[in-house]
């Protein structure tokens, strides 16, 4: 099991990824960040924080369960629902950025996609991950990664963060590639 | 979980659970698109031998906003009614390829005798059978008592709960006797002794025969349906005399808590067990109670149907 981002270093990611989704969108005014519960959730609101303490104005922030629309339901046990808020706003004709922990097969942001396209149509739709892992199974790229990291398919990545598992860091598990 | 069989099968955990889903799934009910794809390819089967408007429409309702395909199947204009047994009938739902059946029955017991039966392989909700059981129908009521009663909380604990009328016949009272005290409520029964089933001391419950002593000190109060067709049996001299002692006028609305809700699972006499301004006044939610029901009934359809049944034996993940 290898440390594969420290505390700091996903600290300094967040904080990059704030930034680069305030200069491709000229500023926080129409930006709604959507968190992917349970791991995405929190990281919306580090990079809402992040956003608003660069900005000096708050930032439309939510979070969207994707649980209905996953392809791969009938394959595991019945999942609970996690609970989906959308801001005061909306997404109608917004500049949508979802934000996952890890990008692995791109199924979860299919998934997204889906549920969003049953709330609103945003005007845009960006993604921003913590860790871009590869081995994708579908056409889905990521606009603000926070670090890629080559895994081979037996691998897999582990997010801890602060608020559900006490600390910050990324673990690598399994046999090396 | 595989079968929604009686509020016995269920855990306080797994009540919860429902609680919690329908609570989400209440969201794509008010959303612009009431649909959604997540049980795509499967078929449900609405098996009602006996009469139903709401149960039936909020299950065909529910299964539709999944997206799975619903047959709906009454005694009326079907072999049922040429005298065809429930083992033939299940029988013939299995070789249609049923993934679930939602059975309405008059004989108590049926739907548990359905899902032991080695009939059919799908899964098996009660929709109500005989005197027995309305698992449905007490999470529908657990859930709107939760929305405006529980303060945040996720359970019912400390909230007090009368219900009123004809127990003896009422599987819904039964349902709802297990369920709220499971979840944390305590309940009062009320209604002349005549209404109320031998062994009733028994149930998780207090039990009163006068209505205006309890109405002041709890948060809802649910009003039970006369069944008309039963009356014949003199369980109280008249429909007047009842009203008087047992029914929800106006006078006793006012007597009631700040906030206390007033439910009815429908449908109603207006005029025997409620009379019209308590059926329709500002503490009414029995018009509320059909809305959540849709959302209650697709939170047992999906935790039922969406998963993998082979790995649920650990009950809900996440």
């Amino acid at each position: 099991m290898g440390l594969a981002l420290p505390a700091p270093d996903i600290a300094r990611a967040l904080i990059r990824i704030s930034h680069e989704i305030l200069e491709r969108n000229s500023g926080s005014a129409n930006i709604t960040l959507l968190g992917i519960p349970t791991r995405g959730a929190h990281l919306a609101k580090r990079i809402a924080s992040a956003m608003e303490k660069i900005e000096g104005t708050s930032v439309q922030m939510g979070t969207l369960d994707i649980t209905l629309h996953r392809d791969d339901l009938r394959m595991r046990a019945p999942r609970a629902l996690m609970p989906t808020v959308i801001p005061p706003l909306g997404v109608e004709g917004r500049d949508v950025v979802l934000i996952d922990d890890v990008l692995f097969s791109g199924r979860t942001i299919r998934a997204a996609l889906d549920a969003l396209g049953e709330i609103g149509r945003p005007k845009s739709v960006q993604l921003a991950v913590l860790v871009d892992r590869g081995h994708r199974q579908l056409p889905i790229r990521a606009d603000f990664v926070g670090k890629n990291l080559p895994t081979s398919i037996e691998q897999s990545v582990v997010v801890h963060l602060t608020e559900l598992d006490g600390a910050d860091e990324v673990l690598i598990e399994g046999p090396l590639p | 979980m595989k079968h929604l069989l009686s509020i016995n099968d269920l855990s306080k955990v797994d009540a919860i659970s429902i609680l919690d889903t329908a609570q989400e799934l209440a969201r794509v009910s008010d959303g612009p698109m009431k649909k959604l794809p997540t049980l795509r390819g499967r078929t449900i089967v609405n098996l009602f031998a006996e009469d139903s408007t709401r149960t039936r429409i909020s299950f065909e309702a529910a299964a539709k906003r999944l997206s799975a395909d619903v047959i709906n199947f009454s005694s009326k204009g079907s072999s049922i009614s040429k005298g065809e047994s429930l083992k033939d009938t299940a029988q013939t739902l299995q070789a249609m390829g049923a993934d679930a059946v939602i059975i309405r029955h008059s004989a108590s017991g049926a739907a548990q005798r359905l899902a032991d039966s080695k009939w059919m392989s799908g899964s098996v909700i009660n929709a109500g059978d005989g005197t027995h059981e309305h698992p449905s129908q007490a999470l529908l009521d657990a859930f709107t008592i939760r929305k405006h009663l529980s303060k945040g909380a996720d359970d019912l604990t400390g909230l007090r709960v009368a219900i009123v009328g004809d127990v003896l016949h009422s599987r819904v009272a039964r349902s709802n006797v297990l369920l709220l005290s499971k979840l944390g409520a305590q309940v009062v029964l009320v209604a002349p002794p005549t209404l109320l089933p031998v062994g009733v001391e028994s149930w998780p419950c207090q039990i009163s025969y006068d209505l205006d002593e309890v109405i002041a000190n709890v948060d809802a109060i649910m009003m039970l349906r006369i069944q008309l067709e039963r009356m014949s049996e003199m369980y109280f001299p008249n429909a007047r005399e009842y009203s008087r002692y047992f029914g929800l006028n106006s006078d006793r609305i006012r007597a009631m808590k700040a906030g206390a809700i007033v439910m009815h699972p429908g449908p109603m006499n207006r005029g025997l067990e409620i009379t019209a301004d308590a059926a329709d006044g500002a503490r009414s939610v029995i018009v509320e109670q059909v809305a959540n029901g849709v959302s209650i009934r697709m939170a047992i359809l999906y935790l039922l149907l969406a998963g993998n049944q082979e790995f649920a034996e650990t009950g809900v993940s996440s």
